[in-house]
This record gives C-alpha cells, structure tokens and sequence, in this order.
C-alpha cells in the first residue's frame, strides 16, 4: 500500500497549485494524475486571468471589490459574495506569486504585467501571456513542483474514495501503464479533476476531460452543486469546437451574421462582444435559430479579427491563428473564422466551502470539478484560472493544516475494502459478456445532452433526457469491454470513465429539469425570467442508486443585492 | 465519395508480443479529418485494443507526438489528407514502447528534471510584493522557447539521443535556455555548468533534426548554440 499525508487528484493547474501549497506547509504530498501534468486541461486555457492589478491607464481606479461585484453579476447573482470577495482579494497576490515563479506574462511598456479587457468586466483586468496563458502557467506550476519534489504518479485513474462515512482513508486508482490497480492510504484527498466537457457533443474540452471523477466523489456522499449551470462559450471553431478565445473579442473582434451585421448591437449595446459569455452564446443561438446565420457545422456566425492588423493579430493572437489555420485553413488575418457555441465549462461541482473542504472529512476540492460557489450561474470569462490559483492555494494549505501535526487515523481496513470492491468491478467489466457498448452509450448521451440540455432548455425536452440517461444508466450495467490486455487498455478506462459521465450527466439535468427560472447558464423558454424569491438558492444532488436526490442552500450575500443584469 | 486510405499501425504489447507487427486499417477519410480522429475512429469502431496517448486534440497539450509517414508530428493537428493513401504510424522513435504508439516516457523527464527547469533568483521580489519589471523587448527574448509543449518529438528526433542514454538531449536543453535567456533568471552560471559537458550542449552537432522537427517551430539548434557559445567563452577565459 503506498502512503502520503496529502493525495492530490488531478495535475492541472489547481492540483498542482494545492500541491505546492501543502507541499510547502510540509506535508508528504504526491500528486495522482491521469495524465502527465502538463498535458493537462489548463493548458489549453488561451484568454488570461483576472486580478484587479490596476496596471493599465484606464483600469486606475480598479479595485478588489470592483471585480468581486463584476464576477456576483456575471454570476447572475448566485455566487456566494463572500467566496466572489475572497477569490478577489487574494487575486493580486497569486497572480504575483506566479510572477516570481517566472511565468512568461506579457508586458506594459513600463515593464508591469499587461492586462486586457474581457466579457463583463468594468475593466481592462486581464492579465495574459500572448493567448496561451494557461500553457505558460501550467508549465511554470509543474516546474515548481519539480523543484519542491513532490512525487507524482502519472498516468494512474483514481476509481474510488476509501470512506467509511465519517472519514476519508485514501483512494484506489487504476495504474494506467501496467493495469495494476493500487490503494493509497492518505489523511486528505485534494480532488483537482477538471471539467466534465466530454459529457457534452459539442465541447471545447479535451477528450480527457470526462469529468468521470467528480462520479469517485459524488459516489462517495459528496454532493454536487449547483450542476445544472454549464457554460457554453460562444466562440469555438466549426466542426472540431475548438476555443477562440474571449481575448480574440477583448482585442476588438468583432461577431457578424449573414448579413454582415454586428448583431450583438441587439443583444447588449453596450458591452457588444464583450457582453458575459452566456448573453453572447445565446444570441449566437438566436442568430442562427433565425436564420441569420451561415450553414457550416449545423449553423454558426463569423469572427471577424481582419480590422485588428496583422501585426497585433501576431503578437497578441498567434495561437488561435495557428488553430484556425491548422484545423480549418483558415489565416484569420485574411479571413472571417466560422464559430460555434460549445460547452467549455461546468459552474457546478464538488460543493466545497470557501477552503475547499467537502462535508467528508479529509476531502477537498478545488478547481473547475469544484463549486465553492464563486461563479454562480455563470463564470465569467478569465475567472477559471483565478479560481484555480486561489483555490488551488486555499485547498492545499487546508489540506496542509488539516494533516499536520496529526497521528494518521488511517484505518487500513477500509482501504482494504475499497480496494477489494474495485478490483472486483474492473474485473467484472473485463470479463463481462455484456452486449451493450462504449461508444453507442457515449454517443447517446453526448448527443442527448448537447440537443436537449444545452443553450436553451424547456421542460418536456429535458424530462426526456433525463428519462434516457436513466435508460442509458441502466444499460451501462451491462456494458462489456473488448480488450483484455493489461497496458493501456483504453476500452477499459473508457468504459470506467463512462459509468461516472452517466451520474454527472444524470445529475445537471435533475438540477436542470428542477429549477424552473432563467438564470446564467441555465435559460428555459418556458421560464424565461430569473425567480429570485423561489430559486436564489443552490442546488444540491445527492447521489442514490436511482438518480440525484436534490436539496437546497441559501446564497450567502454580502453587499450587492439582485439586480436586472444589463450590458 | 473520397477514396478509402490504408493507416498502417505499428503494434506490440511488450507482455506478450517478442516483436512488433504492422497492422493495417481501411478506412474512409472524412473531409478535415486528422491522423488522431483516424486512431479513435478505429479504437471504438474497429479494433479496441489499439492504444495512443491523446488529450487536448488542439496540438498543446502535447500527449500525441508520434512518427507519422517517416516524421515526428502531433496527431491531432496532422490532416489526413496530404499525407496519401498509405499512412504509416509507429511510436516516437528511440524510446521503449509501452504498448503500440505508447511510449516509456520516464527517461525523458528524468533528464527534464536535470537541468533545474524553474526559475532561479537569487534576488528577493520586490518589496511591495508586486511583479518584477520586465521591458517587452526583454520578454520577446523567450518568444519561441516558451511554446515548448514536451511532446518530445524533437528529443526523439535527435540521432545523437538516439546513440547515448546520457545525452539531455534537445528538449530539455531548449527548456534550459528558455530560462538562460529569461532576464529575470539568476541561475545562468549555473544552469551553464550543467549543460555545458559532453552529455549536454556540447554534443549537438547541428544536424538541425530537432528544429525541423518542432510542431511549435521552435529554433531548438539556436538556442543549444547560444548555450554552447556562453560555454565555450566560459572555458576560454577561465570561468567555466
């Protein structure tokens, strides 16, 4: 049995952040990574992170509070204030932090990290490294870790917690590489597992990013929160939904449909493309539902970058220039890009507190698989970053204190049990006979969720959803995996990963079905407005065998009250 | 409807397999359609035992780095298109298989971690807690070593790897001169010494192999001759 006081889930740019932080407070911290680190989700992360720095000359008078209020009415209103205010305030300092680690930003002419505008910001407030913020970042953190030594084990899928109700144990994963499965005993868990993308047709996510482990916790007792708020970002490519990021429009981009208009002039006057991205996806939507817009990938609109110039389009856009180019053909200093909403982002997860602490003790959560709740109904655009370096932080120094000075209560037995119930699933999916397969029911549900539970929504729709996921949840029972091999068996991680896509799906469109109001990332046509006096509240779902039993908690308010949200 | 296009994959499970064995697909090319999608299109349709590494399919998370019609490339920004109507696929050269286009990993970030790849300062952060100044001119100095995404297709590029487990090779050393050309940097004399032996800089005999094969267009020779020129000036005048 391997050992460690800290096991971080998830090489990303959260887990590697908790990981130094809990690695600095001195605890013997791994990190436990389905993939390399670098290979990580963040990395594909291209617009920026927000802290309220005031470098720029229109962004003087920025402050900590200001981008607290931008993110609680960017979050229609559900953040948590207090989580908005926190992620806020500790901004600065992180984002200096990964300064001094020697992330490349790009610079003001004084020298100072250049920030730029992005969609529902009062304020230029971006901090960015050209458009691959989330790369540079990624690497510097996982340079870091190298240097502090934290042991990480790659290419290992956790599959379970190892509980007993009233604490956490450790976890069993799979050893992709070998196909051994192994138990780690831990005194905390740091779950730092990403997004859940591939639930979804339609995505910007990596095809790793399944968010099959936010299933390990929520099977665990954990609740999920607030899943039925998924963002879908407005630009990605046609076909493949690649991200072009929000930066594309914060340097002046322009959204144009078939008659060559900017239509966002309909939408949010003011704010135009820079509106937050559930207003901007949804009159993408609209556009296309209306016949406004161009043919391609089932409909789409045009990004226009060709006014911005070659020579800012170079220095300040090249990745997504490369990806128009290599994935379309397309030299977006010549030509319009055709873009399409996908989802990129889910606002619910591991309900956690503003520490990343899980009501299981000894499990925390931070990142995009958590929900503290500092996006609410829908995040803006540069916050994920900034979520995943404070709460990376706060989760790790959390799970840090919490191992600290501390005799291990680590009861081998329940380790044991895990491990013995885990290893007698795989193997029973190896050699399960089962007729049904992976890619029918993945399909299935892919489909089912980006037609029935995407942009807009209305009850008969996601009721029939929801009655399919419960079917496909039924039949995943007896799914069979093909290949028997030991290595690398992909059939099999596919198949794992799958059981916990079909309870994270089943869980948002619960939520969704549920919560009869229009809010952020969740907009019904049959209940087109936001119901505060019913639904200012979270959702919770417990996991039972037979769907998500939901409950509710209070929105905890600071200073701002509900207000029309107006762009 | 396009013609259909032969994908010869290399294949071995090192348990059971004493060699390896090409096995060749049949498959119809969809428009736009890349080398990875060709792989999951036979994983969950035709052959599930196929393995490969992928994630981001965005060519930068730099998991699918593998030896596609005789040269290193991302498959997921590969098009099947130009390539032909026989493709062949075979793991990134010079380095264990794992099973199939898998390949043994773990040498390559040994060295990553030789070279003390972060930042060394010797100096404290500015007192106000702030970020340290860098003017844009000095910034563009790590433009291109930046991009780096360790996808290790120039590292197994590389002949003289291929000829020596010590060799740091390319990638490590292009990571290594992203930080001796990072002003913020203090560790330069230092970082020098470790790449400036036989198993480092100088062992690169600009064939250039690791540039040209870069899917980010990194200069990587450039960077390992400015190494070995700071090297060289160092042992001339005493320093090194």
């Amino acid at each position: 049995m391997l050992k460690h006081q800290v096991i971080v889930i998830g090489g990303g740019l959260a887990g590697l952040r908790a990981a130094v932080e809990s690695a600095r407070l001195g605890a013997d911290t791994a990190v436990l990574s389905l993939l390399y680190p670098v290979r990580s989700h963040s990395g594909a992360a291209q617009g920026g992170v927000n802290a309220a720095l005031a470098n720029m000359p229109e962004c003087k008078d920025d402050s900590p509070a200001k981008h607290a209020y931008d993110t609680v009415k960017g979050a229609d209103f559900l953040a948590d204030q207090d989580c908005a205010e926190i992620l806020t305030t500790d901004a600065p300092a992180r984002i200096y932090e990964l300064e001094h680690w020697g992330v490349p930003f790009s610079r003001t002419e004084d020298g100072r990290i250049s920030q730029r505008p992005f969609g529902g910001a009062g304020y230029p407030r971006t901090c960015y490294a050209a458009d691959k913020t989330g790369l540079y970042i990624l690497h510097t953190l996982n340079e870091q870790a190298v240097k502090l030594g934290i042991k990480v084990y790659n290419e290992w899928a956790a599959i379970a917690l190892a509980s007993d109700g009233a604490l956490n144990h450790g976890l069993v994963a799979l050893n992709l590489q070998t196909g051994e499965i192994a138990s780690f005993a831990a005194d905390a868990v740091v779950f730092a597992v990403g997004g859940a993308g591939r639930i979804y047709k339609r995505t910007s996510n990596a095809m790793q990013s399944t968010g099959y482990c936010l299933g390990v916790a929520y099977k665990a007792g954990i609740p999920l929160k607030d899943m039925e708020f998924v963002q879908f970002h407005p630009t990605t490519i046609v076909g493949t939904n690649i991200l072009m990021t929000e930066g594309a429009r914060g340097e002046g981009g322009y959204l144009l449909n078939n008659q060559g208009e900017r239509f966002m002039q309909r939408y949010a006057a003011k704010a135009m493309e820079l509106a937050p991205r559930d207003i901007v996806s949804r009159s993408i939507q609209i556009e296309v539902n209306e016949g406004r817009g161009f043919p391609e990938g089932g409909g789409c609109v045009h990004l226009d970058l060709r006014h911005l110039g070659r020579e800012k389009i170079l220095e300040r856009l090249p990745g997504i220039r490369e990806l128009a180019i290599s994935f379309l053909g397309i030299d977006c200093i010549e030509k319009p890009v055709p873009v399409q909403p996908g989802q990129h982002f889910i606002m619910g997860g591991i309900d956690t507190d503003k520490d990343g602490a899980t009501i299981l003790p000894g499990v925390y959560a931070a990142g995009e698989c958590a929900c503290v709740s500092v996006h609410g109904a829908n995040r803006l655009g540069g916050n994920s970053l900034l979520e995943c370096v404070v709460m990376g932080q706060r989760a790790g120094a959390a799970a840090g204190k919490f191992v600290k000075g501390k005799a291990s209560a680590i009861k081998e037995a329940v380790l044991n049990d895990a491990a013995k119930k885990a290893t007698a699933e795989v193997e029973a999916l190896l050699k399960s006979s089962g007729k049904e397969r992976l890619v029918n029911l993945r399909d299935e549900m892919a489909q089912t969720m980006t037609d029935q539970i995407g942009i807009f929504r209305e009850d008969k729709a996601m009721r029939e959803a929801l009655a399919t996921l419960h079917a496909l949840r039924v039949r995943y029972r007896n799914v069979g995996v093909d290949a028997k091999h030991r290595k690398f068996n992909l059939d099999l991680l596919r198949t794992l990963e799958l059981g916990g896509m079909l309870d994270v799906a089943e869980s948002i469109a619960a939520g969704a079905v549920a919560r009869q109001e229009s809010r952020g990332g969740h907009s019904r046509l049959d209940f087109k407005t936001r119901d505060d006096a019913n639904w200012m509240k979270h959702t919770r779902a417990h996991y039972t065998p037979d769907g998500a039993r939901l409950t509710y908690t209070p929105v905890t308010k600071t200073k701002w009250e509900p207000e029309e949200r107006k762009y | 409807m396009t013609d259909s296009i032969k994908l010869t994959i290399y294949r071995r499970d090192p348990d059971l397999d004493t060699a390896p064995k090409y096995q060749t697909y049949e498959i119809q090319p969809e428009p736009g359609q890349t080398v990875l999608m060709a792989l999951y299109h036979i994983l969950e349709n035709v052959d599930k035992s196929l393995a490969f590494r992928a994630s981001c399919r965005s060519a930068v998370c730099g998991s699918c780095g593998m030896h596609i019609n005789g040269k290193n490339r991302l498959a997921c920004e590969t098009q099947l298109a130009p390539l032909g109507n026989e493709i062949c696929i075979e793991p990134l050269p010079h380095l264990p298989v794992l099973k199939d286009l898998v390949v043994d990993m773990s040498s390559f970030w040994r060295k990553y971690e030789k070279v003390r790849p972060y930042l060394i300062t010797l100096k404290e952060p500015p007192a106000s807690g702030k970020e340290r100044l860098q003017s844009i001119p000095d910034r563009k100095k790590i433009d291109d070593f930046i991009d780096c995404i360790l996808c290790a297709c120039c590292h197994s590029a590389c002949t003289l790897d291929a000829w020596s487990d010590g060799y740091l090779g390319p990638a490590v050393l292009a990571k290594a001169y992203r930080f001796v050309a990072d002003t913020r940097d203090e560790g330069g004399a230092e970082r020098l010494k470790l790449v400036g032996s036989e198993e480092g800089v100088l062992r690169c005999h600009t064939i250039f192999n690791c540039t040209e094969e870069c899917p980010k267009r990194i200069p990587i020779t450039f960077g390992i001759q400015e190494m070995k020129k700071k090297v060289v000036w160092g042992k001339l005048t005493g320093k090194m």
